[in-house]
């Protein structure tokens, strides 16, 4: 019912000794204490808990720990390059992207996953056309719809918009 | 939640051999319903077998223009494949617009198909439920009801089947494909793998224990003229309390070839098959449309919370058909 773990996460293995029942966020919070990303719902459904499995981003809540292992997690905390903030870190102060900052490494883990989603050439649900190939055009539509599951109970969405759609190159 | 053993199956008899004998082994794929529920206390496995790695990872399009989608394919997988969202783009529709861009890299195709119930009583193991806890009672009937099945239902259950995509793998007649646990293969019919509540809403699948969805095979599609769209109280993130997708070949100004399905009203993606025999032949007008669609519901048992789905199902079949028209 438990066992050794080993987690990559930014960059560097870890070897946890972890129940099963343990997820991804507990253990990246309890165990690792990397308390950069945060708990919200638990459930899938407020995306405060994002962080990205081999570059794509994800619900650590939803993911069992042991189901992970050997994969590439980046947390907020390996976003920055040394001392030099990521772009989307940046972004966010000069754009007032967050209030209380409960939501912030969510949102910032998710936006990265997003855009390398965009450069991808996958559509959204507000995509005209689905057909094209071509890395997607973002506008603030296809921002807000492709964000949909980050929430940020202090309503600061014009500022996270626009935080992602300067480094989108909007 | 329950202590479990996990194993990680690295080829289909591994997993089937993982579970055989042990009555409360469960399949993993993404996990984003499974762990959920395990977290509620709804379900209570002893051993969860990830099935997640096998390699039915890929989307393989054939030459008659069929397709097999890997039960293990991710839903970001599935959005990015340039042929499904050229011939059939109700299914792409449907896809994204089902839960959020984080929870599709990870959710697969045949977890989505088996995702559960979303009704407030399934999820809450405080109240009467007969799905949850047979003979319990359903606490939905007389309670909030209002995003559950208006039609397919039984007095013991009124549960709505949740899934986008399997509502636009029904218009497109897909069939699931599963591996028994002796390696045999069974080809279901997607509008036969729910079973309908009746006096036993806990069985809700025809799949049986160790059955392994391998993936879901695309018939050539009927027309490629095809779209799907999710009426939700909210415009992004939120499950459809109705839905459609429809596939409509025109020909000489009347419908030659439709299919229709909708989403929200009844425990599994529903077909309209009433709608789419009267609707062939024709050159229908919206309400010509919205009284076939109501041909269709002929035996809905619809709720005080919910009835108005009726109608708002005959608006949404009509302003579809007008659109692909
Ligand atoms: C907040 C939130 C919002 C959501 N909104 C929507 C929405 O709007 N529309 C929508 O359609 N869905 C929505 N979902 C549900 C989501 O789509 C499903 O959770 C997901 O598709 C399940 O896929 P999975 O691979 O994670 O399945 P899992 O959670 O891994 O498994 C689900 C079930 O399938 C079984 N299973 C898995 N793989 C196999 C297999 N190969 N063979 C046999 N059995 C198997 C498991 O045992 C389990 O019973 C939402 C989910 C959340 C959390
Ligand atoms: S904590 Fe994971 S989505 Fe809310
Ligand atoms: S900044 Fe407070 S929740 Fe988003």
């Amino acid at each position: 019912m438990s066992g050794d773990v080993v987690l990559r996460v930014n960059g560097e293995d870890r070897v946890l000794h972890l129940d099963n029942r343990v997820t991804l966020l507990d253990a990246l919070r309890e165990h690792l204490r990397l308390t950069g990303t945060k708990k919200g719902c638990d459930h899938g459904q407020c995306g405060a808990c994002t962080v990205l499995l081999d570059g794509e981003r994800a619900n650590s809540c939803l993911l069992l720990a042991v189901a992970v292992a050997g994969r590439a997690v980046t947390t907020v905390e390996g976003l920055a390059d040394g001392a030099e903030p990521h772009p989307l870190q940046r972004a966010f102060i000069a754009h007032d992207g967050f209030q209380c900052g409960y939501c912030t490494p969510g949102q910032i883990c998710s936006a990265i996953g997003m855009l390398a989603e965009a450069a991808a050439g996958l559509p959204s649900a507000v995509s005209a056309d689905l057909a094209g190939t071509a890395a997607v055009d973002l506008d603030d539509e296809e921002i807000r719809e492709r964000m949909s599951g980050n929430l940020c109970r202090c309503g600061a969405y014009a500022g996270i918009v626009a935080a992602i759609r300067e480094v989108a190159g909007g | 939640m329950r202590a479990f053993r996990y194993a990680r199956a690295t080829d289909p008899g591994e997993a089937a051999a993982l579970v055989a004998g042990v009555p409360d082994a469960v399949y993993l794929g993404g996990g984003t319903n499974l762990v959920d529920l395990m977290k509620l206390g709804v379900l209570r496995p002893g051993l969860v077998v990830d099935v997640s790695g096998l390699p039915y990872d890929t989307v393989a399009h054939r030459p008659d223009g069929g397709v097999l989608i890997g039960g293990a394919v991710r839903g970001r997988r599935l959005g990015l494949d340039e042929g499904i969202r050229s011939r059939f783009p109700a299914l792409t529709r449907a896809l994204l617009s089902g839960a959020s861009a984080q929870i599709r890299t990870q959710a697969t195709v045949a977890g989505n198909l088996l995702q559960r119930t979303r009704c407030p009583y399934f999820q809450d193991t405080g109240t009467p439920c007969n799905r949850r806890s047979p003979g319990s009672g359903c606490a939905a009937i007389p309670g909030v009801h209002r995003d559950l099945a208006v039609i397919g239902t039984s007095d013991a259950c009124v549960a709505s089947h949740p899934s986008d995509l399997a509502v636009a793998l029904a218009a497109y007649d897909a069939v699931v494909e599963v591996r028994r646990p002796d390696g045999e293969q069974r080809l279901v019919p997607i509008h036969e793998l729910h079973r309908l509540p009746g006096d036993t809403p806990w069985i809700e699948t025809v799949l049986e224990p160790g059955d392994l969805i391998t993936g879901v095979h695309l018939p050539p599609p009927a027309a490629p003229s095809a779209t799907y769209r999710k009426v939700r109280d909210r415009w992004s993130y939120a499950f459809a309390v109705v839905s459609v997708a429809a596939v409509l070949r025109v020909e000489a100004g009347r419908v030659g070839d439709v299919r229709i399905a909708l989403g929200g009203v009844a425990p599994r993606p529903w077909r309209l098959w009433a709608t789419e025999r009267a609707l062939v032949g024709t050159d229908p007008g919206d309400d010509d449309v919205r009284a076939a669609t109501r041909l269709a519901f002929a035996d809905a048992r619809p709720l005080p919370g919910n009835a108005f789905k009726l109608d708002l199902a005959a608006d949404l079949v009509a302003a579809v058909l007008r659109e692909l028209r």
